[in-house]
């Protein structure tokens, strides 16, 4: 009796988690090459764009698309391509740091709310829930009405934070369910009986370990609130003309002149439609690469 | 005989059709009119207001000494005043109240009540705004010899007081409701207009009902309206589109009246003119750098007003390039003279070039600033965007910052603002009127810019006396020349009105003012 050799099993090279992203979330990645590309256009501008995107030329007031204007202009005679370019900083600066601010913050509560239990997990759950009880986008609008407008560096923080504070419950209710998980760890439990500090525990211990539902609600709410963002401009509530911003290039004038002159609306309203569905898809491809329930 | 028989049936016939159109301009009785109002105004108080907000929300309520003859424009007929007289000498007017007019409280109108009422706006107590207040201080003193005589002596000749009695702003209130706050009729409204008071939801709407006491008989034909805030221009066009509202009184875009008629076809009514109103830029000369006349001058010249008017004409109800007089009317400054004035020039590359040196004289020239604006879509947006694009080609960088009718005004009459777009809100073409928002901060309110210049106070006070009218022009002429070489303020554009209203909408009467024919007195339903 002869024992057949086994065929050694192929030792698979360690590939590097960008590569294993893509190979695994397709759609995830081509939805991570829409971000950087946006995150290019919104960084480099003005070296993209191929016109200034407030300049006003009344001899080309609603041209068509052409190879001179290739989204064509609006009623200004502005060039909506490169509006749309500008517009994509204004969305990543407001979509990206509302979301990081709505997040953080949530994140924070969550964890403490898990930690410490009790008391403090009631009071700020309830508080939660109140905030819950709004629609983000009705949350968003009377924070932003109440508050006004604070322009820093040529942002409106008031505005950050009016798309942030409807994010915070979201996240926090979420963190905090991961939390109460990692809150009946041993190490946990170790860190306390070594007598270190709450905070200590807080954010050397316990905020690591929730870092994955943490950045997949980051992601997913960066869509959100660059939907929020136009929309508060939509509705007049957020940037200002002549800034370009998506949301804004589908008020005012566009509203007036969009049989005539659809390009005006159509660009903008495709830029929104696909940054969010680029946010949205990655997020998800991000939880099903992080959570290890969903790896088969 | 068939020739005879023919002719007759023609006759009938134009008779018949005669008498049928007559039937159908007979007003009708009854119904509630919707209207809309695009901004909400900040208070009631006609004296206090410069926006028509106040009037559109207020003037149903109230009534006049006397008001212009929308059909005859410019020609005055009486309100309060049943009759009046006017000395030679143009020093004393002498106006005979109807008899029995009564305010909404059931208190009676007399003289003394008029008498309270220019008082107020002539010599405003403390605390109370009168934009009106230089236009009313030619008046020395007002005797009420009975209840129903008002007589004003003046301290000098004002060609133009007549239509100055004419004014819509001039509510009259009653002498009791000021003797007890002079601020009464900023919150609280007691007049003896056609319209009674409801209520003002705010945000949402002011609503009034027919004053059966009213004392023109027979008016108003409507039991009541509706005055619905409408700001969203969208808003307003879908309203007047799907029959929630009959009509908005101060005028819409270009691009908003070709939808209004390809959506609407016959339904719609659209009536055009040219506006007296003009959007203009005010430069605080209490903030530096803006108390500098090189650096205000600067920007002035930066504005490329001719092209902008062709380009904004199209996408917006700016319009006319004009001077301080509104363009085409008798007093107004021609173009080929405007020309010649700073702002005004139509080489822009070399106009430009100038302003750049001026700034940097001024040792300014990355010049910074917030430009305060209106909230309201037309034609306040279109007017900053395009002052940020002029501006930014002599490179100024700006913010713009739009803001609510309410908080806008109050920066504005605080002062707390370094540059705005402030407007000229006239309803008639006298000098006097134009003229009178360019003169010292301490003789006219209405001048944003706080700038005392005490020659154009001279030259304003002489054009007022002038009887000449060649030498009125040249003071006129004189006094703009002034006003744009020292940059305080000046017109951007003036206005277009378009004002579309269904065509169930009757007796309604268009002018070149939308601060004018806003009681609906008159106005009824052909439904």
């Amino acid at each position: 009796m002869t024992l057949a050799l086994e065929t050694p099993a192929v030792i698979r090279q360690p590939r590097g988690p960008v590569i294993e992203f893509c190979r695994q979330q397709p759609l995830g990645a081509v939805s991570f090459f829409i971000i950087c590309a946006m995150m290019f256009a919104g960084i480099f501008s003005e070296w993209v764009a191929p016109y200034d995107p407030l300049s006003i030329d009344f001899a080309s007031i609603l041209a068509a698309p052409s190879w001179e204007h290739w989204c064509g202009t609006d009623a200004y005679g502005r060039d909506i391509c490169s509006r749309l370019i500008f517009g994509s900083r204004t969305a990543l600066v407001i979509g990206f740091t509302s979301s990081f601010v709505g997040s953080s913050l949530g994140a924070i509560l969550g964890i403490a709310s898990a930690y410490f239990g009790g008391r403090v997990d009631n009071i700020i759950q309830r508080i939660m829930d109140i905030l819950l009880a709004f629609p983000l986008i009705v949350l968003a609008l009377v924070v932003v009405a109440a508050l006004r407008k604070f322009v820093l560096g040529g942002v409106d923080v008031n505005l950050i934070f009016a798309i942030a504070i409807p994010i915070i419950p979201r996240v926090a209710r979420v963190v905090r369910a991961a939390a109460l998980s990692v809150r009946v760890m041993p190490y946990v439990d170790a860190a306390r009986a070594a007598g270190y500090s709450n905070t200590r525990i807080i954010f050397r211990h316990m905020a690591p370990n929730v870092v994955a539902p943490y950045l997949i609600m980051l992601t997913a709410f960066i869509a959100q609130a660059i939907l929020a963002e136009a929309s508060l401009s939509f509705l007049g509530l957020g940037v200002t003309e002549p800034t370009a911003a998506w949301g804004l290039m589908l008020s005012g004038n566009a509203a007036d002149f969009y049989r005539e002159a659809p390009w005006m609306i159509i660009f903008p309203g495709a830029a929104i439609s696909l940054a969010v569905f680029a946010f949205n898809l990655f997020g998800d491809s991000l939880r099903d690469f992080l959570d290890p329930r969903f790896k088969v | 005989m068939l020739k005879k028989f023919g002719a007759v049936v023609l006759t009938a016939g134009a008779i018949a059709f005669a008498a049928g159109a007559a039937n159908a301009q007979t007003p009708k009785r009854g119904g509630n009119l919707t209207f809309a109002i695009s901004a909400e105004t900040p208070h009631y108080d006609c004296h206090g207001s410069e926006t028509y907000a106040t009037l559109h929300f207020s003037a149903p309520f109230y009534s006049t000494l006397l008001q212009f003859d929308l059909a005859k424009f410019p020609q005055v007929k009486g309100d309060l005043a049943q009759s009046w007289t006017v000395a030679p000498d143009l020093m004393t007017y002498t106006f005979k109240l109807h008899p029995g007019v009564k305010f909404h409280d059931g208190t009676p109108l007399t003289s003394a009540d008029v008498k309270a009422t220019y008082d107020r706006m002539r010599n405003p107590p403390e605390k109370v705004v009168s934009p009106r207040k230089a236009t009313f201080g030619d008046i020395a003193s007002i005797e009420t010899p009975d209840a129903n005589t008002v007589i004003f002596k003046m301290k000098a000749v004002n060609a133009a007081m007549i239509e100055h009695f004419a004014s819509p702003w001039n509510c009259i209130y009653a002498a009791k409701d000021l003797a007890s706050d002079p601020n009464f009729p900023r919150t609280k409204v007691n007049g003896t207009g056609p319209f009674t008071f409801v209520e003002h939801v705010k945000g949402s709407h002011v609503s009034g009902k027919k004053n059966p006491d009213y004392f023109k008989k027979g008016l108003p034909y409507l039991d009541g309206f509706k005055g619905v805030f409408t700001l969203q221009a969208a808003a307003m066009l879908n309203a007047v589109q799907g029959g929630q509202v009959l009509g908005e009184f101060r005028g819409i875009s270009p691009a908003e009246r070709d939808r209004l008629v390809a959506a609407m076809g016959d339904k719609i009514r659209i009536e055009e003119q040219s506006w007296t109103l003009n959007l203009l830029v005010a430069f605080n000369t209490e903030k530096k750098p803006f108390d500098d006349v090189r650096v205000r001058k600067a920007l002035l010249m930066a504005i490329d007003r001719w092209g902008g008017s062709k380009g904004l004409s199209r996408i917006s109800t700016l319009r006319e390039v004009g001077g301080v007089i509104r363009p085409g009317s008798p007093l107004a400054t021609p173009p080929a003279e405007l020309e010649k004035l700073p702002g005004y020039q139509r080489d822009m590359a070399k106009a430009r070039a100038e302003a750049k040196k001026l700034l940097a004289d001024a040792g300014v020239p990355n010049l910074k600033f917030v430009l305060w604006n209106r909230n309201l879509a037309m034609p306040y947006t279109p007017a900053g965007i395009f002052l940020v694009d002029q501006w930014r080609q002599i490179g100024v960088e700006v913010e713009h910052k739009q803001s609510d009718t309410a908080p806008y005004l109050a920066a504005l009459n605080s002062g707390n603002y370094e540059v705005a777009v402030d407007f000229s809100n006239l309803f008639m073409d006298d000098s006097t009127l134009a003229l009178a928002k360019y003169l010292s901060r301490d003789r006219s309110p209405q001048n944003l810019s706080r700038s005392t210049d005490r020659e154009l106070d001279k030259l304003y006070d002489d054009h007022v006396r002038e009887r000449d009218p060649k030498k009125r022009v040249a003071l006129i002429r004189a006094f703009e020349k002034r006003v744009f070489e020292q940059a305080y303020q000046q017109p951007i554009l003036w206005w277009h009105r378009i004002v579309p209203t269904h065509k169930v909408l009757m007796g309604w009467k268009m002018s070149p003012s939308h601060n004018l024919g806003a009681d609906l007195a008159e106005v009824w339903l052909n439904q």
